[in-house]
């Protein structure tokens, strides 16, 4: 018997094919040498665990960042759009963007914010709650980074 | 013989439909489905028996009593214990070897000491040995296990020594399925005159348990392994130390006289059950019980056996599908990875499908690492599942292949 259509319409809200691109090939992935910022995020119950790297100027503009570490589709595909969403913005525009990318996923009718861009793929996320943690570790971490707190952010 | 239809028409939960497809629960590690009996005894407590027990001379509360008496026979039976009162009620196995924890261990503990445990037990037979190696000083030691995942054998003569004050291991493990040589354990133990506890949270569901062949200090498990309500499980203990250990909780129900200068403590088992218990939950395991011990037992997992053969055959045909844990003695329990795919998302997308399975560390994180995994997805067999629905785990990993496109 093959797969009803209910299955990949389901699974194709939440697995689009931008997520699975970045899955598979993530964007930013290494080590930046001469990060101004830097913390660990951890997702203790699945154990994703990434390493977030960024370079802040004078000006506070974000010139580059990176992640490592290794994680489920979801986690991996958020840190590397995050990455490319967050390249030159300042961390002002970082923090908002964090606070739509949450609303998207977190709260019903959440209006699509227009800097979301690509990061609107991440909404079908919303139906599986268990799966949000996935999705924010790396702006959790994002956030460690920028507030500078040492050591390990986790989401549990 | 059995009837799996029969079987599975006992458990109305299998009939549940999830994301518009026939519920296909193989998540039996984590908890078992509760059969009708169960629940029914539950509901019949409450419209008919609730009262508190141990405390009053009218007609409903010595029914709760008698019930939940009873149910404390219905357990010591069935693990073969020798007497009643070694039958302590506590929430689970994670509770009861806190108990041990604290009532047995802590007091002989000295700076130095040792407690052994093995590198595949689940987080509550290590965490609560961490706790009291920190409040005395003493240290865990840990028997390792091979690349199938079995104990290495020949290494537990140099790790128990004179300083061992217990070992606690496993019966089975949660997270790979191994079935440890209990009984050859216990006895080495012995020889060397060391107190053995068994965590039977996983053998409850999967093998006859006879405390006194095993001849073990004590054994922990949770009803709800074990197609019981949750909330209730039991420590067995040997009646002549848990005579001798103090009580672990204050409060009603376990005391004998109590003024302000001294309190003297109510005996076995009521020594260890500060406070009203969980009378439902208890007598709801007992209800379980029945319904274990009128099956036919032996047939049932030989069919569970067949599902576990037939399932991991399967999977190992899976190409980028690598199976963790492949110990020669096994219960119905499959913990896997795939390259390409997290066990996160395959649970997600599985879980599309029906099918019910555990995506996490299984609260074995030491285990884990042992086998340089972050997680495993995991399937768990029970007698109520089909060959069926075998087939359609199968179709569901291959879903999680075509979401991520790989060959
Ligand atoms: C091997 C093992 N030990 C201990 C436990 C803890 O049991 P509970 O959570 O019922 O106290 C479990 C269950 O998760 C288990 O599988």
């Amino acid at each position: 018997m093959g797969e009803t259509t209910t299955n990949i319409i389901m699974l194709s809200d939440l697995y689009q094919d931008i997520i699975v691109d970045h899955t598979r090939s993530p964007r930013n992935y290494g080590k930046l040498d001469c990060a101004s910022h830097h913390a660990e995020g951890h997702n203790p119950l699945c154990g994703d665990q990434l390493e977030l790297f960024l370079h802040v100027n004078d000006q506070g503009v974000i010139e580059d960042l990176s992640f490592t570490g290794s994680g489920c589709s979801i986690s991996t595909a958020s840190a590397s759009l995050m990455t490319e969403a967050l390249k030159g913005k300042t961390l002002k525009q970082a923090e908002a963007l964090f606070e739509h990318f949450h609303a998207l996923l977190t709260q019903e009718n959440a209006e699509a914010s227009e800097d979301l861009g690509k990061l609107i793929v991440f909404m079908g996320v919303k139906d599986y709650p268990s799966r949000v943690k996935c999705a924010t570790l790396a702006w959790h971490t994002l956030q460690a980074a920028l507030k500078r707190q040492a050591g390990l952010v986790s989401t549990e | 013989m059995f009837n799996i239809e029969n079987i599975r028409k006992d458990f109305p939960i299998l009939s549940e439909v999830i994301n518009g497809k026939p519920l296909i629960y193989l998540d039996n590690a984590a908890t078992t489905q509760k059969p009708q009996a169960v629940i029914d005894t539950l509901k019949h407590y409450y419209e008919h028996t609730n009262a508190n027990v141990h405390r009053s001379v009218y007609t409903l509360s010595e029914r709760a009593t008698k019930e939940y008496e009873a149910a404390r026979d219905k357990v010591q039976k069935y693990i073969h214990a020798t007497h009643r009162e070694e039958v302590i009620w506590v929430r689970g196995t994670t509770e009861a070897i806190n108990l041990v924890a604290q009532s047995f261990l802590r007091p002989q503990l000295k700076a130095g000491d040792e407690i052994l445990i093995t590198a595949m037990e689940h987080h509550a037979n290590i965490v609560p040995w961490q706790l009291v190696a920190e409040q005395t000083g003493a240290v865990i030691k840990v028997l390792p296990i091979n690349d199938q995942g079995e104990l290495i054998l020949d290494e537990l003569d140099n790790l128990l020594t004179s300083r061992t004050k217990l070992f606690a291991f496993t019966y089975i493990s949660n997270a790979i399925g191994t079935i440890n040589p209990v009984k050859w354990l216990i006895d080495k133990a012995h020889e060397k005159g060391i107190p053995v506890l068994v965590d039977g949270a996983q053998a409850l569901p999967h093998v006859k348990i006879n405390v006194q062949q095993l001849n073990c200090e004590f054994f922990a498990c949770s009803a709800h392994k074990g197609y019981g309500p949750t909330g209730i499980g039991v420590l067995y203990g040997k009646k002549e130390l848990l005579e001798k250990m103090p009580p672990y909780q204050g409060g009603g129900d376990m005391i004998r006289t109590v003024s302000f200068e001294k309190t003297t403590f109510a005996e076995l088992p009521l020594k260890f059950e500060a406070g009203t218990p969980n009378i439902a939950d208890a007598i709801g395991f007992g209800a379980a019980i029945d319904y274990l011990s009128q099956l036919d037992w032996k047939a049932l997992m030989h069919y569970e056996h067949e599902l576990f053969l037939m399932a991991k055959e399967a999977l190992k045909e899976i190409p980028g599908l690598r199976i963790i844990g492949e110990a020669k003695d096994q219960a119905s329990i499959i913990s896997f990875v795939m390259d390409g795919a997290h066990p996160h998302d395959i649970g997600t997308i599985v879980d599309s499908y029906g099918v019910a399975i555990r995506a996490s560390h299984h609260c074995a994180m030491p285990l884990m690492k042992r086998f340089c995994v972050p997680a495993t997805a995991r399937v768990s067999f029970s007698f109520y599942n089909t060959k069926e629905e075998i087939q359609v785990l199968l179709e569901a990993l291959h879903g999680v292949k075509k979401v991520f496109g790989l060959p």
